[in-house]
């Protein structure tokens, strides 16, 4: 094994040398004019991201504790896994990991089903005034989550909603903000804000194969539909992942839009998804357990995102 | 020129009921999308009476012109405070953000140092991360420094984006030939004034949808300011709304004003948006590389 290994690696190594000396020699940046351009981004990066994530882990292994009973003062100390034992068994925690993970396995297929299925129409010659479905499906992009889920919220009203009283005429009285519906009419929020954003990320990577790839099949008598689901989805896999990848990290994060209808439904409680639970906690100064609840997010958030390209990589034999 | 004609010959070849299912399909999809902003236009026409009286689809009275007028006054003048604040977060936050990310993205993509993967794949590590995530860890630090309910305090986390190190990376590697920049070295230029007057300006589309792509993560964030703000006039428009919306069930005529206020902030952004629409796409491509 090493013995083989060796050559290869010296092959590799070989040219690297008077690549180098090359270099030197003809003024390439030293170091510190490569540290000035990297500081303006690393600094804040170390500050805003790095510190707050190594801050959350420092704060979910203590505990306070009081002197002396109930009245004592309060001091903080180590606590070991005390506050993920708690988390662990908090009911409330895993209810919205249950809500959060039941929403994300119909919400995020269906999303960007329908989002592939409109790259591929949009890709077709079947389809006139394309600019205008990309621009329409793209435009709630712009939308603030909050803002979407303002207006939904009038949809859904019974009060004021058109739709509601479109139905009433059809004889059905639906309640979008019932029990059972009202984490369906939250992902509906979710799925009007994304489809047409995962929609453009698939369409450009559609955009950028070469139109050679479809004229070989179409002389062999390939239809459209086999072109789209045998050539076209399997080269632009990539950007399903990566949308994928993307709904998983933005589901879990879910705090704007169930935080608006919880405005006007009583059937939204204040730990409905896992954020909500996290700040929830922190606003009764519970901020050791928040920043525990914050670093389980963050964990199952990352053994999704990896697990799902490991998964996807594997099986494309990549 | 054969492709063109090559494509338009088999587009005759469909049958006319796969291209009608085809256009009734996204013509139903498009009433999905458009049907909230229609109704918010419509509604933000009404005076407050109409709104549960009248049809929601239907226009009614013409009251627009008072609804601006009772949005821009209530409180003070606090929504266009409100508005303004969100351009300064935005614009400024992106802005600057575009910036530190264009001279990291350069300077990864063209310098040749050691640990520049390591770096590298910190930064992608960073784009995994959940955002809100930080919030609440980022309130006790900056508490603790006096920070928390300041303008500083939404405006500094916000210029952070790997995601726009990330995509500066590329666009650098693909717009900026090493030919030129060794010239310019030869030329003994130093290597900002090259990144400036030579680097920066065949980057500049991909800097634009850089900026676009926080722009919009900075006027959509909510979770952040909540956490970090108090004061009414430090929020943005976002926090506001939501804090009118939240007291509608006490005061049903601000009602009203919910509604133009989230038909006024996001109008100019969508036209912002539609004209400057190929950004998106180069950006969206290139993020969708492996």
């Amino acid at each position: 094994m090493t013995e083989t290994e060796t050559p290869a690696r010296r092959a590799v190594a070989a040219p690297e040398v008077p690549r180098r000396r090359r270099r030197a020699s003809g003024g390439g940046p030293g170091a510190g004019t490569i540290a000035a351009f990297l500081t303006p981004f690393f600094l804040p990066f170390i500050l805003f991201y790095l510190v707050p994530v190594g801050y959350a882990l420092w704060q979910s292994f203590r505990v306070v504790r009081r002197t002396g009973g109930q009245y004592g003062t309060s001091y903080t100390t180590f606590g070991g896994f005390h506050q993920y034992g708690q988390v662990l068994s908090n009911t409330e925690f895993w209810s919205s990991i249950g809500r959060i993970g039941l929403f994300g396995i119909v919400q995020v297929p269906v999303m960007l089903f329908v989002a592939l299925v409109m790259a591929l129409l949009l890709d077709t010659p079947l389809l006139k005034i394309k600019a205008f479905f990309r621009i329409s499906a793209f435009m709630p992009y712009a939308v603030p989550g909050v803002i979407a889920a303002i207006m939904w919220s009038y949809l859904y009203s019974p009060q004021l909603s058109p739709v509601v009283d479109l139905f009433g005429h059809l004889g059905l009285h639906p309640n979008f903000l019932g029990p059972g519906a009202v984490l369906w009419s939250t992902a509906n929020v979710s799925t009007w804000l994304w489809t047409g954003y995962n929609m453009l990320i698939m369409y450009s990577a559609l955009q950028a194969i070469p139109q050679e790839l479809y004229e070989a099949a179409k002389l062999d008598g390939a239809s459209n539909w086999a072109i789209a689901w045998r050539i076209k989805v399997p080269i632009i896999a990539p950007s399903i992942v990566l949308t994928t990848v993307f709904s998983i990290i933005g589901t879990l994060q879910l705090y704007a839009e169930p935080a608006v209808l919880r405005q006007i439904s009583s059937n939204i409680s204040s730990t409905f998804t896992p954020n909500m639970l996290a700040y929830a906690v922190a606003s009764g100064n519970n901020y050791q357990q928040a920043a525990a609840i914050s670093v389980v997010i963050a964990l199952i958030t990352f053994v999704l995102s990896f697990g799902f390209m490991r998964l996807t990589s594997k099986r494309a034999g990549l | 020129m054969s492709n063109l004609t090559a494509g338009r010959r088999s587009a005759s070849r469909e049958s006319l009921a796969s291209r009608t299912a085809v256009m009734a399909l996204m013509l139903v999809l498009m009433v999905y999308f458009l049907l909230p902003v229609y109704f918010l236009i419509v509604a933000a026409t009404k005076p407050q009476g109409d709104l549960a009286a009248t049809n929601g689809l239907a226009f009614s009275h013409f009251n627009l012109f008072s609804n601006l007028h009772t949005l821009f006054t209530r409180s003070d003048g606090i929504f266009l405070k409100w508005a303004l604040n969100s351009v300064i977060y935005a614009v400024l936050g992106a802005g600057v953000g575009t910036l530190i990310s264009a001279l990291c993205g350069y300077a990864l993509a063209k310098f040749r140092f050691r640990g520049r993967e390591f770096l590298f794949s910190v930064v992608l590590g960073g784009v995994l991360v959940p955002t809100t995530a930080l919030a609440l860890p980022l309130f006790l630090l900056f508490s603790s420094i006096g920070l928390v309910n300041t303008y500083w305090a939404v405006f500094l986390p916000s210029i952070v984006s790997p995601f726009g190190v990330y995509l500066a990376r590329i666009f650098a590697s693909a717009a900026v030939p090493e030919e030129l920049l060794e010239s310019a070295r030869l030329d003994g230029a130093g290597e900002f004034r090259t990144f400036f007057s030579v680097a920066s300006r065949l980057m500049a589309p991909s800097l634009v949808t850089i900026f676009l792509f926080q722009f919009v993560a900075i006027w959509n964030n909510f979770f952040l300011p909540m956490v970090m703000l108090q004061k009414e006039s430090l929020f943005p428009v976002t926090l506001g709304l939501f804090e009118w919306n939240g007291q509608t069930a006490r005061a049903p005529l601000l009602q009203e004003s919910v509604i133009t206020g989230s038909l006024v902030s996001i109008v100019p952004v969508i036209i912002v948006f539609v004209l400057l629409q190929r950004f998106w796409r180069t950006g969206l491509a290139a993020g969708s590389l492996k």
